[in-house]
């Protein structure tokens, strides 16, 4: 055991776990953080999608000794800043809008890899979107909503 | 009631009767609420089984089978291990029947010591310990001491069967003697597993009264509750099951959670404390049900014309190793097997039978995907012979209005086969695109390079086609399933002044949730946010009937709009010339609570007799066609479905959006089950039981999905509506395949259509029988 120190969602976190603890259970267990999901536990299927210094990664294949220091950004976090209305921020307002999230299981990841995709100047087209999110498997709405919101966040408005 | 059809875009169609371009803008739906549970489910809020925190919870694990049929001699704990820190059960610790209630008795919670074991992954005994490295240390040193027995694997072979049916119309002999072709085929499809994304999950906690409360995964809390009572002879009180937060189902969480609901309370009542039983994918595509695979034979008789004269079909289905669901899945699937099409001579036969693979159930669609499959090909295939186009076939045979089913039911009302086929050919620009890769073909075949090798002949390395599908799905349960299930749904107004609906039919991402308050705000006149939609808990509300069959919105909305109705009328007449928006508060302060529990009643003039097999085998039928264009590779045979055109007949339209939501959801199924998804195994196990190796289509393999809505009413119920989430799985996975044959011309007779089959196929053309009728 040693203790690992990182930053997630702006607010700094210790854990005292073995170093090669999944930042999955990490984040679901000793943080309490169950917005990140687990699907298939071997990266295959993107539910458990969060952001690490802001890249997309799946938390069941990261051990927590590789976040020391680092900056995390779960579900939990992105819409720390939207006041406005509600809670929610403006990609998270489209997709329930688009009508984006059905079950909901995969949306926290589904979100983290829009989010990365939009932050890394990402634009409105169908095909770049899809190559964003081809890491997180929806089995309830065959895409067609989550392109069509992710693409509303990033048309520029006129 | 007239027909009216929705179209994306503002496409509005003339037989179109309303539209309102507002409503169908993407985005926000102009008057439609927003997903009730969306902002929990967006911020990570929302709580999934597996996010429950339950204090001093233990986890349990299930000891499986690693044999397809063996008799079960011991179960021997390693002597060197203490396992005085742990729990395990087995068969002997079920204080009830040792038996998971569903339509036969024949599947144990666990096998008994002197059983048998039946299929590989079957329980055997069960493991709870104070934390997960306990039980991955301990999870081998149990051992199962077996005899081998003879395992069955070919269900044509199994002499066990689970069901049979044999449905006749007219004179088959008469039929095919006035036939100008007859033409033969043969067709099968494999296992399709789920995929939920979100795994089996139940936690058992151990009630104060002895009892036990289920929290979990599942689409049918009665169904649970019904297993528990059985096994750990539990009163309906004791037995308490509730529906958290469930992350897909598709037929997946039907059965199987009564099972896995189960051994975590056996669990539970011998640790004494809480216990978790969450799967992993492994362990989730190892064990549990999967979509039933079928072998159809067709042999079909046509006119000249292209008038079917006769249908005789044959439908073979594997139940896998108990019988869980599967007499009604094979009975939907034979009612479904002839297609959406009229034909005076015609025998339906279908048979289920047992194998040694784990057991097969429900999966949306519920056995007509497979023979539907079967139907559209065989229809492709004598346009083919006939030198018709497929869409003239199809508007040639599909069902009018009064015409008859096999089964002897008279269409009466609601009959859109027409509709949706001319909508998605309009959408589609069917025969022209259809002309075009015609010629794209001719011209790959007039550059001298012929079959078998067939397509290649210049720089293009692709072929383009377009496939044509159409389907029926019966609405609701078959037969007298709503009858004898006698559902009651409820909508009260409490004491303090809220209302309330109260049915057992769970939210697992179609808007149960959301539909539900949405009409019964609309009865009584309220804005939406004022009415609850109480939890799925058997403590809470009434027996609603399971949220399977494409029936929550069509049955048990009827009932809750009926409920509805009844209380806007008690209240309103106790306050005379008060509309009930402005008099329910005043009315439960003075009157306290007013509840309306309203019972499922039959749809008049719906009968059917189940004895004979004859009469109306469901009260309507929601009707469906597809288009899909695809772009095949012709030297790796991979194929790119680009586009699908769905159009759905549901009857009305409750929500645009998640009406929507289910047709592309459904069809990307579909187009998996067409493409890509198939269950290897190998001596009954299954060999690709994990993520890595059972793919399901992601956004790049996902074609553009264009949904159009069509509205053929049906009368019985009070909104129209006849259900959405079954039906477009029925038809996109045979216009995938028409579309491959369109584009390499070759028929591929066995789902999914992988490149190693369309290479196969293209390398030995001729394979098809077809028999034509001496002149």
């Amino acid at each position: 055991m040693s203790a690992y120190r990182f930053l997630v969602n702006g607010s700094p976190a210790q854990v005292d776990v073995p170093g090669m603890r999944r930042l999955l259970d990490v984040l679901r267990e000793e943080l309490g953080l169950t917005g990140t999901k687990e699907g298939c536990g071997e990266g295959e299927c993107g539910a458990c999608s969060v952001l690490l210094d802001g890249q997309v990664v799946d938390a069941c294949l990261v051990p927590v000794c590789q976040v020391e220091g680092r900056i995390v950004r779960t579900v939990e976090g992105l819409s720390l800043a939207a006041r406005e209305r509600g809670d929610l921020d403006t990609l998270q307002e489209a997709f329930l809008d688009h009508g984006a999230a059905q079950c909901g299981i995969c949306t926290p990841g589904m979100l983290m890899a829009a989010r990365a995709y939009l932050d890394a100047g990402g634009g409105p087209d169908d095909g770049a979107i899809r190559e964003a999110i081809a890491g997180n498997l929806c089995r309830c709405t065959g895409y067609t909503k989550i392109v069509d919101a992710i693409a509303a966040v990033a048309t520029p408005l006129d | 009631m007239p027909t009216r059809t929705l179209t994306p875009g503002g496409g509005v169609t003339e037989r179109a009767l309303v539209i309102d371009p507002g409503q169908r803008i993407p985005g926000r739906a102009a008057g439609f609420p927003l997903r009730r549970e969306g902002p929990a489910k967006l911020t990570g809020v929302a709580k999934y089984t597996d996010d429950l925190v339950f204090p001093g919870a233990w986890y349990g694990i299930t000891i499986r089978s690693t044999e397809a049929r063996a008799k079960l001699i011991a179960i021997e704990p390693d002597p060197d291990v203490d396992w005085s820190k742990v729990v395990i059960a087995t068969a002997a610790d079920i204080p009830g029947d040792n038996i998971v209630a569903s339509i036969k008795d024949d599947q144990p919670v666990l096998v008994p010591i002197g059983g048998e074991i039946r299929h590989h992954a079957e329980p055997v005994a069960l493991l709870a310990a104070p934390d997960r490295e306990t039980l991955r240390r301990l999870k081998g040193r149990i051992k199962l001491v077996t005899e081998p027995l003879r395992p069955v694997f070919d269900p044509e072979q199994s002499e066990h069967v689970f069901a049979h049916y044999d449905v006749k119309a007219g004179d088959l002999a008469l039929g095919f003697a006035g036939a100008d072709l007859i033409v033969e085929g043969t067709y099968r499809v494999g296992h399709q597993e789920q995929l939920y994304i979100e795994n089996n999950a139940m936690i058992a906690v151990p009630g104060e009264d002895g009892g036990i409360i289920i929290h979990g995964s599942l689409q049918c809390p009665y169904y649970v509750h019904t297993a528990l009572k059985r096994a750990l002879r539990l009163t309906p009180v004791q037995a308490r099951v509730i529906q958290e937060e469930t992350g897909g189902g598709f037929g997946g969480k039907e059965e199987y959670p009564s099972m896995i609901a189960l051994h975590a309370s056996l669990l539970a009542l011998k640790a004494k404390r809480p216990v978790r039983m969450i799967y992993d994918r492994h362990e989730d595509i190892s064990a549990t049900t999967k979509r039933h695979p079928a072998i159809v034979r067709h042999r079909t008789g046509v006119t000249k014309d292209g008038l079917l004269v006769a249908q005789d079909i044959e439908v073979v289905m594997d139940g896998g190793a108990y019988c869980t669901l599967t007499p009604v899945v094979l009975s939907r699937g034979v009612l479904h097997a002839g297609g959406p099409y009229r034909c005076p001579n015609v025998r339906l036969r279908g048979r289920a039978t047992r194998t040694n693979t784990p057991p097969n159930g429900a999966f949306r669609g519920f056995g007509a995907p497979q023979t539907e499959f079967a139907a559209e090909m065989q229809l492709n295939r004598i346009a083919e012979r006939l030198g018709m186009s497929p869409a003239e076939l199809r508007r040639r045979n599909v069902y009018r209005l009064s015409d008859t089913t096999p089964t002897g039911q008279v269409l009466k009302e609601s009959v859109a086969g027409e509709e949706v086929l001319e909508q998605a050919l309009g959408a589609s620009h069917f025969e022209r695109i259809r002309e075009r890769t015609a010629r794209e073909a001719s011209e790959r075949r007039g550059a001298g390079i012929v079959p078998p090798d067939p397509l290649r002949s210049h720089d293009r390395r692709t072929a383009n086609g377009i496939g044509l599908a159409l389907a029926w799905h019966g609405a609701g349960f078959t037969g007298s399933g709503e009858v004898y299930l006698a559902s009651v749904a409820s909508v009260e107004l409490t004491a303090d002044g809220r209302l309330r609906v109260l049915t057992a039919n769970t939210e697992m991402g179609q808007g149960t949730k959301t539909v539900f308050p949405q009409m019964v705000a609309n009865e009584l006149g309220v804005p939406v946010d004022w009415v609850e939609y109480a939890p799925q808990d058997t403590a809470e509300v009434l027996d609603s009937g399971p949220t399977v069959a494409s029936r929550t919105v069509m049955v048990v909305g009827g009932l809750v709009i009926l409920a509805a109705r009844k209380l806007k009328a008690e209240v309103e007449a106790r306050h005379a010339g008060v509309p009930f928006h402005e008099a329910f508060r005043d009315d439960a302060r003075a009157n306290g609570a007013t509840r309306i529990d309203q019972q499922f009643e039959p749809y008049p003039g719906v009968e059917f007799d189940d004895a004979t097999y004859t009469g109306d085998a469901y009260p309507a039928f929601g009707w469906a066609a597809a288009v899909a264009s695809v772009e095949v590779d012709l030297d790796t045979a991979e194929v790119f479905v680009r586009d699908v055109i769905a159009v759905d007949d549901v009857g009305k339209v409750i929500h645009p959006i998640l009406c929507e939501g289910q047709v592309e959801g459904g069809t990307l199924q579909a187009v998996g089950y067409a493409t890509i998804e198939e269950m290897k195994l190998h001596d009954g196990k299954y060999l690709n039981d994990r993520l890595a190796t059972y793919l399901i289509p992601t956004a790049l393999d996902a074609p553009h999905i264009r949904a159009i809505l069509v509205e053929a009413p049906f009368s019985g119920a009070p909104h129209g509506a006849k259900g959405v989430g079954e039906l477009p799985m029925d038809v996109a996975a045979p216009a995938v395949v028409a579309a491959i044959h369109d584009a390499t011309g070759v028929w591929i007779h066995e789902l999914p259509a992988t490149p190693e089959r369309i290479l196969a196929a293209m390398h030995e053309p001729g394979l098809i029988g077809v028999m034509e009728r001496p002149s």
